[in-house]
């Protein structure tokens, strides 16, 4: 591994520049509070917490299935992927904010003597028993993050059999355990919005949004820290397998997206239909950007070996996903709390705001140690990997 | 025509070999191995296979063929009012369109690889030697143009490269 830079120096200026993106979010967020309503603020707030909460959620995930499956190709790039699962531990303290705003986001803490069908669900849906099972959730979700980013850490150091073989049975129960409570996770966080709703598939569409997010946010990661630099072994071959992720992802998210909607239009039950009629009819625009920039531009463009192959192209691509999946997440909250609203500059100043915290982390994190885990069993098969004629 | 064949134990020798002649610019018509060989193919330097163009294209037409035939079916040539949905129902006509272009392209693809390969039912494929469906592997080269002196120097060049032994046909 001589010559190679496995060191990552966070320079002042990029400090400065996060920091910078950050004053612009807290900016936004001051003039959001003076200018708009609470509700507005609070469902602002929701979107951009669960956005990143669930951006690094995906790349725990993702580190767990890689080695559960005993992959190699992604070894060269696999600290990136720990580095973005490192914001978990931030994104919740967010969310234990969000827990002051429950009356500005959620009708059912309020709606109860009034609604005869919250009332009904009130054995689910109350306050206490929400805020326990998301502390629950937060907390499991945080040690297994950090156990699986410790024990890599510590194979640079000591490695070991035992060191793989329990990172292997932590990524195994963390994989059962993320299926299972992502879908209560979007039941509480982003279903319950509007609690009259219902859909059984909401679970796994929100699974496969928070998927293509976290593919397309690693590879942004990896084009700007080649772009600075680093990881110049990561070759044209990993970025194919990358784009591929992100291809069969998005097209794994507008299944499961057009399976919702196909069923509830046929079905056309007005408990169900509503939810759909009030995003097309008050927000058109968005909602057919949505299927756009998730699902048609991902699939004509990374159909083709040769887009796969050129970065830039996989980058861009992969910016519109981000953007698309950003979208994604607003047609699932703001519909719900708000009637008729429009993205704003508060929204995009916020969220600007967010993403500076969360590179700043990620830049962080990745400065704490190598870049490479060198000690990796299959460390030189991603070092020369290529994928076949596919 | 004439073939000399060049007949080998090891799957190293055998790259070795059809490095050899493709660097010294001999074209090499055919190889034959009991299993497949990984990076042969990059060493005989095939074109990239173009079954993914025939996917596409066959994928396409079933999309299009799929979603046209629902829309005549139900807007002319016998509309039913189901629910009282509109008779262009387009997207209950999505996964009949999404089924035809996996149909379409799947049966395109294994008949194009069958025909491209002459394999399949009734094919009449020459078996150069036994040998090559057990523990040997064969490169076949066409030497029909080339005078007597030229296929020995080919014959040379195929032994110091590690051929077992080395065979001229004549078909």
């Amino acid at each position: 591994m001589d010559g190679i830079n496995t060191r990552f120096i966070f320079l002042k200026k990029q400090r400065r520049l996060f920091i910078a993106l950050i004053a612009i979010g807290v900016i936004s967020l001051i003039i959001g509070v003076l200018l708009y309503s609470k509700k507005y603020v609070w469902s602002a707030l929701l979107l951009n917490s669960v956005n990143y909460l669930t951006i690094a959620l995906g790349a725990t995930f993702l580190v767990a299935v890689h080695i559960i499956s005993r992959s190699g190709w992604h070894v060269v790039f696999e600290r990136i992927i720990q580095a973005v699962s490192m914001y978990l531990p931030f994104s919740v303290v967010f969310m234990l904010i969000l827990f002051f705003g429950l009356n500005n986001i959620f009708e059912w803490t309020h709606e109860i003597h009034h609604d005869p069908v919250v009332a009904k669900k009130a054995a689910y849906l109350n306050v206490p028993f929400f805020i326990l099972r998301s502390i629950f959730l937060f907390v499991v979700w945080i040690v297994f993050a950090l156990a699986l980013r410790h024990f890599s850490r510590k194979s640079d150091f000591t490695p070991s059999k035992k060191l793989l073989i329990r990172s292997r049975v932590y990524a195994a129960l963390f994989v059962v355990f993320f299926a299972l409570s992502i879908v209560v996770f979007a039941w509480d966080w982003l279903m319950s919005i509007e609690a009259h709703w219902f859909s059984t598939l909401f679970g796994w569409y929100v699974l496969a949004g928070i998927l293509v997010k976290s593919f397309a946010v690693i590879i942004i990661l990896l084009a700007i820290l080649r772009y600075l630099g680093y990881f110049e072994f990561v070759s044209i071959e990993h970025i194919h397998d990358l784009a591929r992720y992100l291809f069969s992802f998005s097209i794994f998210w507008v299944y499961l997206w057009f399976s919702q909607f196909m069923l509830i239009w046929y079905a056309n039950i007005p408990e169900e239909t509503f939810y759909f009629i009030n995003r097309i009819e008050n927000y058109p625009i968005l909602f057919f950007l949505n299927i756009g920039c998730n699902f048609l531009i991902p699939f004509l463009v990374l159909i083709a070996r040769k887009s796969r192959r050129t970065l830039w192209l996989v980058v861009v691509v992969a910016i519109i996903v981000f953007i698309g999946q950003w979208i994604d997440q607003y047609l699932m909250i703001f519909p719900g709390i708000i009637k008729t609203a429009n993205i704003t500059w508060f929204d995009i100043g916020l969220s600007i705001g967010f993403a500076g915290i969360f590179l700043l982390v990620i830049f962080v994190s990745l400065s704490r140690f190598e870049l490479i885990p060198k000690n990796h069993p299959y460390l030189q098969e991603s070092l020369h990997f290529e994928t076949n004629h596919t | 025509m004439r073939e000399v064949l060049g007949y080998y134990t090891k799957e190293t020798d055998l790259l070795e070999g059809v490095k050899t002649l493709v660097n010294e610019k001999i074209t090499v018509k055919d190889v034959f191995s009991p299993y497949p060989v990984h990076g042969l193919d990059k060493a005989m330097k095939l074109k990239r296979s173009r079954l993914p163009r025939v996917a596409f294209i066959f994928g396409a037409l079933g999309a299009l063929l799929g979603f046209l035939f629902q829309a005549w079916v139900f807007t002319k040539s016998y509309p039913i009012n189901i629910g009282g949905k509109p008779f262009m129902a387009i997207p209950s006509f999505i996964p009949v369109t999404f089924e035809c272009t996996i149909l379409f392209a799947a049966i395109a693809i294994v008949l194009a690889y069958l025909l491209k390969s002459h394999l399949g039912a009734g094919a009449d494929n020459k078996i150069y030697d036994q040998r090559a469906t057990d523990d040997h592997f064969v490169i076949v080269l066409d030497v029909s143009d080339k005078n007597n002196k030229e296929s020995e120097e080919i014959t040379t060049k195929l032994k110091a490269t590690g051929a077992k032994s080395v065979e001229t046909k004549l078909l």
